[in-house]
């Protein structure tokens, strides 16, 4: 009896002084919830609200700027697509900085989750001798063509396929997101991609303040932190509202088209209809939702 | 009760030793404070401190993980020659290969978890209170087989020691059916490894079916490469008794793997150089490297030569027969196996990566110091249970040796 009573007090004392330990570290019970906090495909729609209210007032302690964190779901009879005219496309990275700016990417170390590839004419689309790198005073430069690639949010994505805790999923109105708080940061989903289209925090991702988009959505642009996989979502926060991709508003010579796949008016139908479209790396039975068109 | 005693027991011994003995853990403990500060760099800044980045995502720790699969893997392997050749000292030799194996496991472990963004995570992979992505993930199926692996045969091998410790006879059945169980479960782990690269058709370099065999052969080259030396070791400064002839069985079962190994990637080479599709690339980068980006070439070539000349060591019987000559290439195809595992194989299949955009890799200093903490506390760990083993296994370390001197000091406390 007595031993068993020193034991339960030892227990206690344990019990005690390891939560004297969780707040001497600094560690507040709203870490501590985040620590514990579920994937978010298992959550509860009363759930999935108080995350958003404590991450707004997170959000406003840090970044000290009022954000409005949506959790959007997808719309009924929508199924996305994105079109890009590569005979339009001249190379001037607009796309890539307007992304930066809508989808709080960090600038250093830098994110950029387009990447425009510069190729050879005479070679095709041919990545062996292509150039992401490419800097001339001007573009497009002569005998060269441009291709921009990021995620092509693919019917049979290898990406979610390939994560060992389901942090990240197909939607139903096919774009592939990234629960921020549930992945590990293993990278085995950048090992699958074959586009390229992953990019990982490597260190703690900064962005000006002045710079920061507050209008997020919780599987998309809102801000990340250090060690977790990021990528293109088609902008969800803008698309399930019924707006198009920043990439697409700020091309100058309209080379990005984006629409609703099951809306036989779409833009993106049309285009399906009277272009003829190619895929990347078609042999990997990938099955992207975006496609590339010869225009004109 | 009785297992607390054991482990007590176990304590005392690793704390005594000899001025060597004491010297070993001295560099092994500076190793490990050496590089836990590197890692601790890692934790606070991120994985930026290492030279992985976008295009070549895993690295230097994955391949790590990658060689370490191999060693728990071929440690158990090594008990089928045992049975079939019926060698006098089976007991042993199991013990000494499953100790190897379960410190293998634990560094396998240890660096999948520096090589992931958020270690605090982690416990989003388990069954029940993550959400275990089984059987779709690869790397779900190589956490649990290797967590599987790990306890059954850290199970087996403290059973073992714990009943010789206490002078019970141990439940040799049991044993016997998990030592079983426990080969083909090492294929397993080094084929569902495998599989983990294997599966992408992202990275051609990877795809291809003789992946999985070819870990394998590796794998049979460099895990008994270790036990080798170490039976050497244990022979000279122990009552264990290995023949001469069980030893160059081990070194011949090594000469087929290197040979069915070295068959393995010219076949590889063959398909890949003969039919010199875009597929070639990557093998240009490990063997020539690209443009300027020559790098990694002095790696795959050193890797090359080692392993060839262990092979032609152990190759002629009176090289393999040459204790010198025998641990040279043993020295040799376990530093090949290394640099194959560790670089050769995981790079070349993110450069060019699948843009085709060539991202120079080589380990950076955090890296080589995190590595060098892990494999430092593995080969403690190892020693360690090395030592209880001996001790238990050779040096009739018994409970009667605690008790006698549990009595002795309690005759001694009330005088002092």
């Amino acid at each position: 009896m007595k031993q068993n009573k020193t034991r339960r007090s030892f227990l206690k004392n344990i019990s005690l002084a390891s939560m004297a330990a969780l707040t001497a570290t600094g560690c507040n019970m709203k870490e501590l919830d985040e620590f514990f906090q579920r994937n978010f495909r298992t959550l509860s729609d009363k759930e999935k609200e108080d995350i958003i209210k404590n991450l707004e007032q997170k959000y406003k302690q840090k970044y000290n700027k009022e954000f409005q964190v949506s959790a959007q779901p997808a719309m009924e009879q929508v199924e996305f697509a994105y079109a890009l005219d590569l005979s339009r496309c001249v190379g001037c990275r607009k796309c890539v900085y307007a992304c930066v700016d809508e989808n709080n990417q960090s600038r250093s170390p830098q994110i950029h989750w387009i990447q425009v590839l510069q190729m050879e004419k005479e070679k095709g689309i041919d990545f062996a001798h292509s150039d992401v790198h490419y800097n001339p005073e001007k573009v497009p430069e002569k005998g060269h063509f441009y291709l921009p690639v990021a995620c092509q949010q693919c019917r049979t994505p290898q990406c979610t396929t390939v994560c060992p805790v389901k942090a990240t999923w197909q939607e139903p109105d096919g774009i592939v997101v990234i629960d921020y708080n549930w992945c590990i940061g293993c990278r085995y989903c950048m090992a699958a991609c074959p586009y390229g289209a992953r990019h990982f925090n490597w260190g703690e991702p900064e962005v000006p303040e002045e710079e920061l988009n507050t209008d997020v959505h919780y599987l998309g642009n809102r801000p990340r932190v250090k060690g977790v996989v990021e990528k293109c979502t088609f902008c969800i926060q803008r698309v399930r509202k019924g707006k198009y991709p920043s990439c697409v508003e700020i091309c100058p010579v309209g080379a990005r088209k984006f629409g609703n796949l099951l809306d036989p008016e779409s833009e993106i139908r049309y285009i399906l209809e009277n272009k003829r479209v190619l895929v990347l790396k078609e042999e990997l039975n990938t099955q992207p939702r975006f496609y590339y068109f010869f225009g004109v | 009760m009785n297992f607390i005693r054991f482990i007590n027991g176990s304590i005392k011994l690793i704390l005594k030793g000899s001025n060597a003995y004491y010297a070993w853990l001295f560099f092994l403990i500076v190793l490990v404070v050496w590089g836990a500060f590197g890692y601790a760099d890692q934790l606070n800044e991120g994985l930026i401190t290492t030279n992985m980045r976008d295009s070549v995502s895993w690295a230097f720790y994955i391949g790590n993980f990658t060689f370490l699969v191999g060693i728990a893997a071929a440690a158990i392997m090594l008990v089928i020659p045992a049975y079939i050749y019926n060698w006098k000292p089976i007991k042993e030799i199991v013990i000494f290969g499953e100790l190897l194996a379960v410190c293998a496991v634990i560094m396998c472990i240890a660096f999948i978890v520096v090589d992931i963004g958020n270690p605090l995570r982690f416990w989003h992979m388990l069954p029940l209170v993550g959400t275990m992505n089984f059987p779709y993930s690869m790397l779900s199926w190589d956490f649990f087989f290797l967590l599987a692996y790990l306890i059954i045969n850290l199970t087996v091998v403290t059973h073992l020691l714990y009943c010789i410790f206490y002078k019970k006879p141990y439940n040799k059945k049991m044993a016997q059916i998990i030592v079983l169980i426990s080969i083909p479960m090492a294929v397993g782990i080094h084929t569902v490894t495998a599989f983990l690269y294997n599966a992408l058709p992202a990275r051609p370099f990877w795809n291809s079916a003789l992946l999985a065999p070819r870990f394998l052969a590796s794998a049979f080259c460099s895990g008994p490469a270790i036990l080798i030396i170490l039976f050497q070791i244990l022979r000279k400064i122990t009552k264990f008794e290995i023949q001469d002839k069980a030893i160059w069985t081990i070194a011949e079962l090594m000469v087929y793997s290197m040979f069915i190994y070295l068959f393995f990637t010219i076949a590889e080479l063959f398909k890949e150089f003969y039919s010199g599709t875009e597929h070639l690339l990557y093998w240009k980068y490990l063997l020539f490297g690209i443009g300027d980006s020559k790098e990694i070439v002095p790696y795959s070539w050193s890797s090359i030569t080692m392993g060839f000349i262990a092979f032609v060591l152990f190759l002629i019987p009176k090289t393999r027969k040459n204790f010198v000559t025998l641990n040279i290439g043993a020295v040799l195809i376990y530093a090949s196996v290394y640099v194959e595992k560790g670089i050769a194989l995981i790079i070349p299949g993110f450069t060019p990566d699948v843009l085709g955009q060539i991202y120079v890799y080589t380990p950076s200093i955090t890296e080589i110091r995190t590595a060098a903490m892990i494999f430092s506390l593995g080969f403690l760990l190892f020693t360690f249970l090395v030592k209880i083993a001996i001790a238990i296994v050779f040096e009739n370390y018994r409970i009667s040796d605690i008790s006698k001197k549990e009595k002795h000091l309690i005759r001694e406390i009330p005088t002092t």
